[in-house]
């Protein structure tokens, strides 16, 4: 096990938020009563004329966004990622996509490690119902600095924006004056036996599950695929070329999911004997986030596991 | 800015069987759409954009102009033809209305240069967005409205009443709903398949101005509701809504309130009817003369 800094993804995002605020008058935030838990009563703090809350009404919170957005503001809307990929789906797709607005979407509290409010808050499907929408970039960043910098970016796309974070505090996997660019896939540990492609939470869980597979002989490649859509198409075909062999790891649903995209990829360009390690078709429950992340598959070990299961096809 | 234009009962009376005729000929030509909700609309969007709206039609991103939202989007045929007749839109591309490769989609495609603020279809959406519109413009300090018009079927959606909520908690007076309250829907009466009356004393007790407009095809009676609307943005910090009762299919005599004419295209000897009635109006009005 490694010695990991821990910090919490979202308060990136929070910092972000205000650093934008100081430098881009035209930033301005939408909650819907959960500014407390996004962290975005940071923003609202010191630019309050700046920050409206909707109270609880998501699918409101969206379109008063977008019709906020053809001022040219650049708002950003914050709430939990199942209320807002699933409450506010169809405002994202048919209003925010559609017509293209320049609208963010931070869907906090993503995954699993919610914890012990239970599935009904557990979003596992933001990536699914978000990376199939034209227009929608999708970023799951995997540490504070990543959270901070996706945010910063964000802000300069012109269109929307999804990004998906947790509530727990993650391992710090990346420093901070690493560069970072959506839609480049990072490789943060080069393999020559298995490519493991990792997002969010799971980027830190794949490091270790390298350095166990590493005393077994196997040398594992590891993939931060903080975008999940434009994906690094390039990055992935070139790595699995190189290894022949790839397992994806993720906090959410298996099925459409970053695994699903990647797979997209590889089975169109070069195909090679895959795992999915992630949720697999069945919804959370209340639990600490490491009890529920060992139940339903989301650790190192589940990783290893299906590295070793991968290389048996291997060719 | 071109408008608005004065009140002319007749001028405006003769733009009304205009657009009739242009809702039969889009719908004709496309062998669908929805005639019955646009003629409902035809007196409220006629007198709106000629005599109310400040707009240009030659500078369609004039930062000061008002804004029109259509949040019952299906109505196409009435909103192409008002562009058109006001000058966003060339008329001689409303044949093309629903066809492969034209800008004139079924339901509203995003297209600024035509006087198209958002796109739209998806009933409950654009009543939020235009609220955030009016947010927006009062953050920047632009006196402008915002126009929103919807129906009572749409108020069926429940994300109409966040957006209903949230317009007097943000003091959005430079807001105006205007329900185009015809009664009919898809299933059959509104009142059947789903009430929303009293619609005047719900939008009371969500804080709203109310200004009840009895026959929403009268045009001075219309034209004077919008004239209150601009006084309350005034005089008051609330959003005004104009509850307009109306009657789906107006002016084409076969279509007046029937159901069927939701979503449902004339064929050809039912076009030729239409417009003979219509055209029988004009020589009406100009015999009056």
């Amino acid at each position: 096990m490694r010695n990991w800094e821990m910090k919490l993804v979202r308060q990136g995002w929070a910092d972000a938020l205000v650093e934008l605020g100081e430098k881009n008058p035209n930033v301005a935030v939408f909650d819907a009563d959960l500014s407390k838990s996004t962290l975005t009563n940071l923003f609202k703090d010191k630019f309050p004329t700046r920050s409206f809350n909707v109270g609880i009404a998501e699918q409101n919170m969206v379109n008063m966004a977008g019709g906020f957005s053809l001022m040219g503001f650049v708002p950003f809307c914050a709430t939990y990622g199942i209320f807002m990929s699933g409450r506010a789906w169809e405002q994202i797709r048919n209003t925010v996509c559609m017509n293209k607005l320049n609208v963010k979407f931070g869907g906090a509290h993503g995954g699993l490690s919610v914890g012990p409010d239970g599935a009904s808050h557990q979003a596992l499907e933001e990536i699914a119902v978000m990376r199939c929408l034209p227009n929608m970039t999708v970023i799951v960043p995997a540490d504070y600095d990543e959270a901070k910098k996706a945010t910063l970016a964000a802000a300069e796309i012109v269109g929307p924006v999804y990004l998906r974070f947790g509530r727990e505090k993650l391992p710090v996997i990346s420093a901070e004056n690493d560069e970072f660019i959506v839609g480049k896939a990072k490789i943060i540990q080069e393999g020559t036996d298995v490519t493991i492609v990792a997002c969010g939470a799971m980027v830190a869980e794949a490091l270790e599950a390298a350095d166990t597979l590493k005393e077994q002989g196997v040398s594992a490649e590891i993939i931060n695929l903080h975008t999940i859509k434009p994906i690094d198409k390039e990055a992935l075909i070139a790595s699995a070329t190189k290894t022949g062999a790839v397992v994806t790891a993720e906090e959410h649903q298996i099925m459409g999911g970053m695994g699903s995209a990647v797979s997209e990829v590889l089975s169109a360009n070069f195909a090679v004997p895959m795992g999915f390690v992630g949720v697999n078709n069945t919804f959370g429950e209340s639990g600490t986030p490491g009890e529920l992340m060992k139940k339903y598959g989301c650790k190192s070990v589940n990783i290893v596991e299906k590295a070793l299961e991968v290389l048996k096809r291997k060719k | 800015m071109k408008y608005p234009i004065p009140f002319d009962e007749r001028e405006l009376k003769l733009k009304t069987i205009q657009m009739r005729k242009d809702i039969l000929l889009a719908t004709h030509s496309a062998g669908s759409g929805h005639p019955g909700g646009s003629l409902s609309a035809t007196e409220i969007l006629t007198v709106l954009y000629n005599c109310i709206l400040r707009h240009e039609p030659s500078e369609p991103e004039n930062e000061d102009r008002d804004r029109f939202i259509l949040s019952k989007a299906h109505i196409t045929p009435g909103y192409y033809s008002i562009l058109a007749r006001t000058g966003y839109i060339d008329p001689a591309e409303i044949p093309n209305f629903r066809k492969f490769g034209s800008f004139l989609q079924g339901h509203p495609k995003k297209d600024l240069k035509h006087g198209i603020e958002i796109g739209g279809g998806s009933l409950g959406q654009n009543f939020s967005v235009a609220c955030g519109l009016a947010l927006g413009l009062k953050q920047r300090n632009k006196t402008a409205m915002v126009y929103d018009l919807s129906s009572e079927g749409e108020l069926q959606e429940g994300s109409m009443w966040e957006a209903i909520m949230a317009a007097p908690h943000f003091k959005l007076n430079n807001l105006c709903m205007i329900v185009d309250y015809n009664n009919l829907q898809i299933d059959g009466c509104a009142s059947d398949i789903m009430g929303v009356a009293p619609l005047d004393k719900k939008f009371e007790a969500f804080n709203w101005n109310v200004i009840v407009v009895k026959n929403g095809h009268n045009l001075k009676e219309v034209y004077d509701a919008f004239k209150k609307v601009e006084e309350l943005s005034k005089t008051t910090e609330k959003p005004t809504v104009i509850i307009a009762t109306t009657i789906k299919g107006y002016g084409v005599s076969y279509m007046a309130n029937v159901c069927g004419w939701h979503g449902k295209a004339p064929n050809k000897e039912e076009y030729d009817k239409g417009i003979q009635e219509l055209d029988d109006q004009i020589n009406q009005l100009n015999n009056q003369q």
